[in-house]
């Protein structure tokens, strides 16, 4: 693995999630399948078309799954020092005592995400309260205080109530609660999509430093792909409710192996191409239809007969990419390049 | 808070409360009939006794209350003497003063409206809060709907239906009044009259909170929708609070916001609230007292209780405006 300093033990590992929603309409398969492994300390950026399932996916992490949706199948283990545990095997209690402690999750709409009558102090002494219940009221606050010094906010912001901060300000207390406890796991999904671009970097550095203070895995939950390329080390690409490829950051944008990965990474605003914009032809299905086979097909420009048949299996490369395309074998060799290429079959 | 901001929410309130005199003072006046001429017709009817001099004993008495003089001049006499205090004398009940038939009516309406209007508060809040609360058992989600059928029933028809069944029927509490007139002489502090005035106030009460909880709860019912959505009790969820905490300190405290305004609201209108269902239970209070007042066409009655109304709201809303922001913090005065 590239740059990543001091990752060594897994922190997460996710084998076969799958949530299905059941709506009016039929079932929606929103994460089919995900495999994912987080090593301490590593950056992981999620991306995707909206709809994909990466907010589904990191909802089913927090066992924050309402119905009409349920976690169907598979495993998300966390390593502690102290042991592993399956947060999908959880009973209420226990995965309450996880959210924050474990894993712990920064909002998208940070905005709104703080209870607007209550002081941003009480809110932080609360969700530790709620974790460990015997602590004294004066050794929380000093841990409420640190932690909004960690994240460049005055103490006195403890005292103040979220209608007194600016977006940025809450973002960052958002940030502060979600380190309270020292998680495992960081789940930040759009932390930034509310602030402008000048705030967007600062919270994301803010991001990036207490991670690597408390050494936890972050899960970066996005579409901006220029923040990605900043900030993460790994980036997971997400289609209709699959990873279809997770490499490092580098590889994905200088080499990526999936079709869809490839015209992501060609749809992006280029300096050597100026003015030429290249957008992904067709639209994301309907996770209510979705196509048979490999569910890109319709849209992929390197579809041939197996893709519209049989789903692509999911190859991991000697290097530790992972791809989930017929274009490549079980080993992530390009396999079925003899195969005959066909031009894009149309949408149905 | 600002001093400034405390003068000015003052002068607001006796404006409004001027404003309301005004036109209270007015409309009954619309009405042509002789308050005095009324009177003593109503004596000839029940007694036969007509004086022989009627149209001069009625002058007099008209030059006695003022009733003689131009509308505008009794306009102005009348806001003088209230401004000391004076609401002048009944003209039904002469020589007794309305200040003194208010005296002894108003404990009786304020101790019944003040206990239904908390209870039906409570009540309703709280059925309305676990209505809304996604993880409520679908039973308390479903009780909102009879509540709003009985809402719809107007107090005094479902009072009619409690007298008839549990007091006329089944004989299980008084019919009427507000205590035993035959035991006690009148209201006297023991353990036995309190009691006995619990007793009658039971079903008045009943009729009062059966009808107007569901409001209470629908209202609160319709925040709470709301606010379980928002983004900040999703994120108490994602912090690991137990559900309890998040239910009240998350969700009750930010949807009960405006309920604590309706209950000022309706405090301020606890004098008016219960007239028809004082009236059925024969209950000594302001609301017989106005109704009797109406009939007789007693101006410095109606405009006694009238006035008692229009403060009490005025100060009610004064008294929220004041506290709100020690609800809502987000809600402050002292900005320029």
């Amino acid at each position: 693995m590239t740059s990543l300093n001091g990752a060594g033990q897994i922190a997460l590992e996710v084998n076969n999630l799958q949530v299905t929603y059941y709506t009016d309409s039929g079932r929606v398969k929103a994460v089919d399948g995900v495999d994912l492994t987080l090593k301490a300390g590593e950056r992981l950026g999620l991306v995707g078309e909206s709809g994909c399932g990466k907010s589904t996916l990191a909802l089913a992490l927090m066992r924050m799954i309402k119905p009409p949706g349920r976690i169907e199948a598979g495993s998300a283990i966390i390593h502690t020092d102290m042991g592993s545990i399956d947060l999908l095997k959880l009973n209420e209690e226990e995965i309450r005592q996880a959210r924050l402690s474990k894993i712990s999750y920064i909002p998208q709409g940070a905005m709104n995400s703080l209870n607007p009558v209550m002081r941003v102090g009480k809110q932080m002494i609360d969700a530790m309260r709620s974790h460990i219940p015997r602590a004294s009221e004066r050794e929380l606050t000093e841990r409420a205080e640190q932690a909004l010094e960690s994240v460049e906010l005055k103490r006195s912001v403890f005292r103040m109530y979220p209608h007194e901060l600016s977006g940025g300000m809450k973002q960052r207390v958002c940030i502060a609660i979600g380190i309270l406890l020292s998680p495992k796991v960081i789940i930040a999904d759009e932390p930034t999509s509310a602030l402008d671009v000048v705030v967007q970097r600062q919270v994301m550095e803010t991001i990036c430093r207490v991670q690597e203070k408390i050494h936890a895995a972050v899960i970066l939950i996005g579409h901006d792909m220029g923040l990605m390329a900043q900030i993460t080390n790994r980036v997971a690409v997400m289609y209709a409710g699959k990873l279809v490829e997770v490499s490092t950051v580098r590889e994905m944008f200088t080499d990526p192996l999936h079709p869809y990965a490839q015209a992501l990474i060609r749809s992006l605003p280029n300096l050597d191409n100026k003015g030429i914009f290249q957008g992904i032809p067709g639209l994301a299905p309907s996770l209510l239809r979705l196509p048979s086979g490999c569910v890109f097909h319709p849209r992929c420009e390197h579809a041939m007969e197996i893709c519209k048949s049989a789903p692509p299996p999911k190859s991991v490369t000697p290097a530790g990419r992972f791809v989930s395309c017929h274009l490549y074998d079980e080993q992530g060799n390009r396999a079925h390049v003899t195969g005959h290429k066909q031009k894009p079959v149309a949408s149905p | 808070m600002k001093i400034g901001y405390l003068v000015r929410r003052f002068l607001f309130l006796v404006f409004v409360v001027w404003t309301a005199a005004t036109v209270l003072f007015f409309i009954p006046r619309l009405s042509r009939v002789n308050p005095i001429r009324e009177r003593f017709a109503e004596i000839q009817r029940s007694t036969g006794y007509a004086p022989r001099d009627l149209e001069n004993i009625i002058k007099a008495f008209e030059t006695k209350f003022g009733l003689d003089k131009p509308l505008i001049e009794q306009y102005l006499d009348y806001m003088g003497s209230v401004l000391r205090g004076d609401l002048g004398v009944s003209l039904m009940r002469y020589p007794r003063t309305v200040v003194d038939l208010i005296g002894q009516a108003l404990p009786w309406t304020v101790i019944l409206l003040t206990v239904t209007t908390l209870l039906t508060f409570l009540i309703g809040t709280g059925i309305g809060a676990l209505a809304g609360w996604p993880r409520s058992p679908s039973w308390v989600k479903g009780m909102v709907t009879p509540l709003m059928v009985l809402a719809a029933v107007p107090g005094y028809l479902l009072g009619l239906l409690l007298i008839y069944f549990i007091a006329f029927r089944a004989k299980l509490l008084p019919l009427s009044g507000a205590y035993t007139t035959g035991r006690f002489l009148g209201p006297e502090l023991s353990i036995e009259f309190i009691l006995d005035v619990a007793r009658h106030a039971i079903l008045p009460a009943l009729s009062l909170i059966l009808t107007s909880v569901g409001f209470w709860a629908l209202g609160m019912r319709g925040m709470g929708v709301t606010v379980q959505g928002e983004d900040y009790v999703n994120f108490a969820e994602h912090k690991g609070l137990k559900q309890g905490r998040i239910f009240y300190w998350y969700y009750v405290r930010n949807a009960i916001l405006p309920q604590v305004t309706a209950l000022a609201l309706a405090f301020g209108s606890i004098v008016s609230a219960g007239i028809l269902v004082e009236n059925l239970y024969g209950f000594p209070g302001i609301g017989s007292l106005l109704n009797a007042a109406i009939l007789a066409n007693d101006f410095f009655v109606i405009y006694g209780i009238g006035m008692i109304t229009i403060v009490a709201v005025g100060v009610s809303m004064m008294i929220i405006d004041l506290t709100y922001p020690l609800l809502d913090p987000r809600i402050r005065y002292d900005r320029k």
